[in-house]
């Protein structure tokens, strides 16, 4: 079936999966994962070097393959993560950044306040913004309007696996906002993934379900496939929900068994 | 005679006059993806060469880690 690719900062992405590069065991591991997912897109984060300088994550991300997705992930306020931007863009990892300005610690859900005012600043400044929020329609409406490339609602608190907790306002959001919808944040599995693409979203991002998984690299796979899946039932147009059976075979033309 | 700086963090005595350029070659750092900040301010690749540390002075060298995603 015909699809469309996904669009970001005008950059056209076949995967509709978005991967992470925190709290797998060990960097082989994190580096096969992301060639099984299939991603075309990593988000990393931006840390001090630590000193002496050692090894690099990007020792195991091939730069000429994946974009690279600069993430403020840990910042609590917006010019913390407006400056983490400008870091992440003078290290030379472009202008395409995952948006996190963090209003809780324990839940680590979005400070939207926060959020909305660093979206206003970095689109201005020319960054392709993507923004991690809550599954407010309202508040996705004003990070367009703000000049955000995409939202990216959380479907549950982050590295819960809780999965999509409330489909109903994803779908709203769907309704409301014209840039893509990428669910970041709460899946657990891939039927998670699958529920996301299936209500219509543009795309799933995920980092703990894949590294935190037994087998890292066949969940990664999974994941892949959960996104297809999901991606092409969601073209394909699925059945209404009825209470009660429908036959699937024509009644007509049943042999006579009555004496 | 030397001049205290932080970087990253930690207090660090550098030879006066030493510049950003000089500091990540004595740390052995590579430039690729590599961001600096001094004093909050970000330093541009291009002035590398240019700026020097002075006492007091706050260093900032960031590059991509693990994680920061769901």
């Amino acid at each position: 079936m015909y699809d469309t690719n996904l669009v970001l900062g005008g950059k056209e992405f076949t995967s509709r999966l978005i991967v992470g590069t925190g709290k797998y065991a060990s960097m082989d591991v994190m580096r096969d994962a992301h060639e099984a997912s299939g991603t075309e897109i990593i988000t990393v984060a931006v840390r001090r070097v630590s000193l002496p300088s050692g090894e690099s994550i990007l020792d195991y991300i091939d730069t000429k393959r994946y974009t690279l997705l600069p993430n403020t992930a840990g910042c609590y306020t917006a010019e913390e993560a407006i400056r983490t931007c400008y870091l992440a863009r003078e290290a030379g990892l472009g202008e395409m950044v995952k948006l996190e300005v963090i209003g809780d610690q324990r839940t680590l859900f979005p400070d939207v306040e926060g959020l909305l005012e660093a979206t206003r600043t970095l689109a201005r400044e020319g960054f392709t913004v993507m923004p991690y929020t809550n599954d407010d329609p309202v508040m996705a409406r004003k990070l367009q309007d703000a000049g955000a490339a995409c939202v990216m609602p959380l479907g549950a608190p982050i590295g819960s696996g809780l999965g999509i907790r409330n489909p109903y306002n994803i779908k709203i959001i769907l309704e409301t906002v014209t840039v893509p919808v990428i669910v970041d944040a709460g899946v657990g599995t891939a039927s998670d993934a699958a529920i996301a693409m299936e209500l219509g979203c543009d795309g799933v991002l995920m980092n703990t379900a894949i590294a935190g998984a037994r087998d890292a690299v066949s969940m990664a796979r999974a994941m892949k496939l959960a996104v297809e899946a999901g991606r092409l039932a969601y073209k394909s147009g699925r059945i209404g929900k009825k209470l009660y059976a429908t036959a699937s075979s024509p009644l007509e033309g049943l042999p006579d068994w009555t004496s | 005679m030397s001049v205290k700086i932080s970087v990253n963090g930690k207090p660090m005595d550098v030879a006066p006059g030493l510049t950003v350029d000089a500091l990540l070659t004595l740390l052995n750092v590579k430039r690729e993806y590599t961001a600096v900040a001094v004093n909050r301010e970000i330093t541009r690749k291009t002035d590398y060469g240019a700026v020097m540390l002075s006492e007091g002075d706050k260093v900032e060298i960031v590059r991509p880690m693990g994680g920061g995603a769901r």
